[in-house]
């Protein structure tokens, strides 16, 4: 990983949701090394922010750069560094937790098996690796994608309430990560309405209202 | 870790789709299923005498086998784009038409192929003759495989909607048409002693067509329907 | 010169400009309409192996060329809409469907009026009206799946590849059926075949197709005029303008 010259940046950004204007002329700067939350209460357009930043949402006005560039004109460059963990897990029920991770986070990067239990060792879940991805508990369950966010090897980390299902040892796990990711230069943009590394120094607030 | 390839993606895709369906095999037989009593009806509906028969043997189980596939596409990406694993495909880095073709692919050796190789068994009790099995086989291999790729594009579109597998049929049916008609025509052809080279070359065209363009509709319209 | 055209294309602006121009459109519609229908449908000499029923000709044909001309139309609005992002193309093409669905119909029907004193029955599988049948499916598949998206801005971009893959398999389309229509009658005319013309009889059916098209003008200014108050209902602009 790289980038002490990463920037992610949102200038003027809007967005309609039906007919209610719901983002409106929404700028930042996210540098590497630091960590982003957005907060506001429920409805305002956390979602939709993140979803838009990361593109699944077409922007109506308003642009979001990736290292200066427009991100559309760099599609390919910011999906690569790119880890995405929104508010689905993205799991299949069917498939146990290695096979998931394979299965998906497989795409990304070419993974071999001690990776994958590296990663499951990390999040706390190695010893449920292979039961169905059903079977585990919504706090395992979002462990386990989790894990996939720690194998996309990616500089930029985007979440959407991370800490969803978590008991306290969790948050303090998704906290702990982030602290890490951050001090190997990545950049985390997070949405999230509980308390996450809130008295930390690299913490920057995003507050929408 | 290196960034993994697009070949080795695909195939991970490929791969992971039968992994699941081997788990709910069940789900994998039903269009089979339905494939086999479709073609009952006619016979039912019509006259038992084979001769009489024989004569639309080639439109009806072309028509089976257009109705089954529709079946079983109407689920192709819901539950990938339902429990969000969808979208990680379009912000994988990996370009979307490609998955989109490999997930297809084993979609259609899953349901398409299996009614090719049981096509010829149920030709036979519509009276289809022997020598027409070949150009069966091989219409129908052409026909399911581009269905599956226009039906893919109308299943991209039709994810998220309410009672969506009537509106995919809508879609999609006139679509498929000249499939039908180049298809049933070809096998009707052999039967009568013609050669089938002319309807099955152009069911050939149409697949390659499809084949081009059709993951470039799919990730289109895959990108439409993830967004909510 | 692109922001004269962006201009062109905010709502305020094309509200003004489209009610401007509908009697632009109507009125030579209703005139050329007029004309053609009087012309074909009563002075046209009768022909010597149709008798008086190609008369319906003078509709048909016409009709069915305007289904062809507004899905084209309108899969070419939904792809500038869709690639460049402009609200009014989408819009464009929304409104056009029911326009062109009608003349489908319209085409069917008068096809169908057409067969029956000709063949005896009121439909025949004719490779012009096959195609037609299917384009009205095509028609009803791309409005139905408009109206099933709750969001305005999904329906416009889904069915926007809709009508993009579907204009790609018209010419298919159209190739397949005439090749089986034409499998059973190697020999024979097809039905629906334009009669050997004379000059005298073409002229009405230029000025109908003309005519309809600028009804097709006339038709496409007022609906996109309600596509645009519809989509726009909360924007502050509609308060001031009447």
């Amino acid at each position: 990983m790289q980038p002490n010259g990463a920037v992610l940046e949102a200038r003027a950004v809007n967005a309609w949701r039906g007919d209610r204007h719901i983002l409106r002329d929404v700028s930042f700067v996210l540098r590497a090394g630091e960590f982003m939350k957005i907060t506001g209460p429920n409805g305002v357009g956390k979602t939709t922010l993140i979803r838009l930043v990361v593109g699944l949402l077409p922007g109506e006005s308003g642009s979001v750069l990736w290292n200066g560039a427009p991100v559309g004109k760099v599609r390919d460059d910011f999906n690569t560094a790119l880890g995405y963990l929104g508010h689905p897990n993205s799991l299949k029920a069917d498939l146990s937790g290695r096979e998931n991770l394979k299965f998906l986070a497989g795409l990304r990067q070419s993974l071999n098996a001690t990776d994958i239990d590296d990663a499951l060792d990390r999040v706390g879940i190695l010893s449920r690796g292979d039961i169905p991805a059903r079977s585990l508990s919504a706090g395992q369950k979002r462990r386990l994608a989790l894990a996939r966010l720690l194998l996309a090897e990616a500089d930029l980390w985007v979440m959407d309430e991370p800490a969803t299902n978590l008991d306290a040892a969790g948050v303090n796990l998704v906290e702990d990560l982030i602290r890490e990711h951050v001090a190997k230069g990545g950049l985390v943009l997070a949405a999230a309405h509980q308390r996450l590394l809130d008295d930390a120094s690299i913490l920057r607030r995003l507050e929408l209202n | 870790m290196a960034r993994q390839a697009l070949g080795k993606a695909a195939m991970l895709v490929f791969q992971r789709d039968l992994t699941l369906a081997w788990r709910r095999w069940d789900e994998v037989t039903q269009p089979l299923i339905f494939y086999v009593v479709v073609t009952t009806l006619f016979p039912l509906a019509t006259t038992p005498d084979l001769s009489q028969l024989r004569v639309i043997s080639g439109g009806v189980i072309w028509v089976a086998a257009l109705l089954s596939s529709l079946l079983a596409l109407e689920s192709l990406f819901r539950t990938d784009v339902e429990d969000g694993t969808m979208e990680q495909w379009v912000l994988s880095g990996q370009p979307l038409g490609w998955l989109l073709l490999s997930k297809v692919a084993s979609h259609w050796m899953l349901t398409g192929l299996p009614l090719v190789v049981i096509s010829p068994i149920v030709g036979t009790a519509l009276g289809l003759p022997y020598e027409a099995w070949g150009t069966l086989i091989v219409s129908l291999l052409l026909g399911t495989a581009t269905l599956s790729l226009l039906g893919g594009i109308g299943a991209a579109l039709t994810v998220g909607v309410r009672r969506g597998s009537v509106l995919l049929s809508l879609l999609v049916l006139p679509l498929a048409m000249p499939l039908l008609i180049f298809g049933a025509r070809a096998v009707t052809m052999r039967m009568d002693g013609d050669s089938p080279a002319g309807p099955l070359q152009l069911l050939a065209a149409i697949f390659f067509l499809a084949l081009s363009l059709g993951p470039l509709a799919m990730s289109a319209a895959i990108r439409i329907s993830v967004e909510s | 010169m692109w922001t004269w055209f962006h201009k062109l294309a905010s709502p305020p602006h094309a509200y003004r400009i489209l009610g401007r121009l509908a009697p632009w459109f109507g009125w030579p519609a209703l005139v050329l309409i007029l004309t053609a229908a009087y012309w074909g449908l009563v002075r046209a000499p009768t022909d010597y192996q149709q008798g008086d029923a190609f008369r319906i000709l003078y509709v048909h044909a016409p009709a069915a060329w305007m289904s062809m001309f507004i899905y084209v139309s309108m899969a070419i609005a939904a792809g500038v809409g869709l690639i460049w992002r402009i609200k009014l193309a989408h819009a464009a093409a929304a409104a056009s469907a029911p326009i062109g669905a009608s003349f489908t119909f319209l085409a069917l029907a008068t096809g169908s009026i057409w067969g029956k004193p000709m063949w005896g029955t009121w439909w025949v599988w004719d490779a012009r009206l096959t195609s037609e049948l299917i384009l009205f499916f095509l028609y009803l598949g791309y409005m139905a799946l408009r109206a099933s998206f709750d969001d305005p801005q999904r329906a416009d971009r889904a069915s926007a590849v809709l009508a993009i893959v579907g204009v790609i398999n018209v010419p298919i389309i159209h190739y397949s059926v005439e090749w089986w229509s034409t499998l059973h009658q190697p020999a024979s005319v097809t039905k629906f075949d334009k009669p050997s013309i004379a000059l005298p009889m073409l002229i009405p059916l230029f000025i109908m197709i003309a005519g309809y098209q600028f009804y097709y003008g006339w038709a496409l200014c007022r609906r996109l005029r309600g596509e645009i108050l519809s989509r726009e209902r909360k924007a502050t602009w509609l308060d001031k303008d009447s």
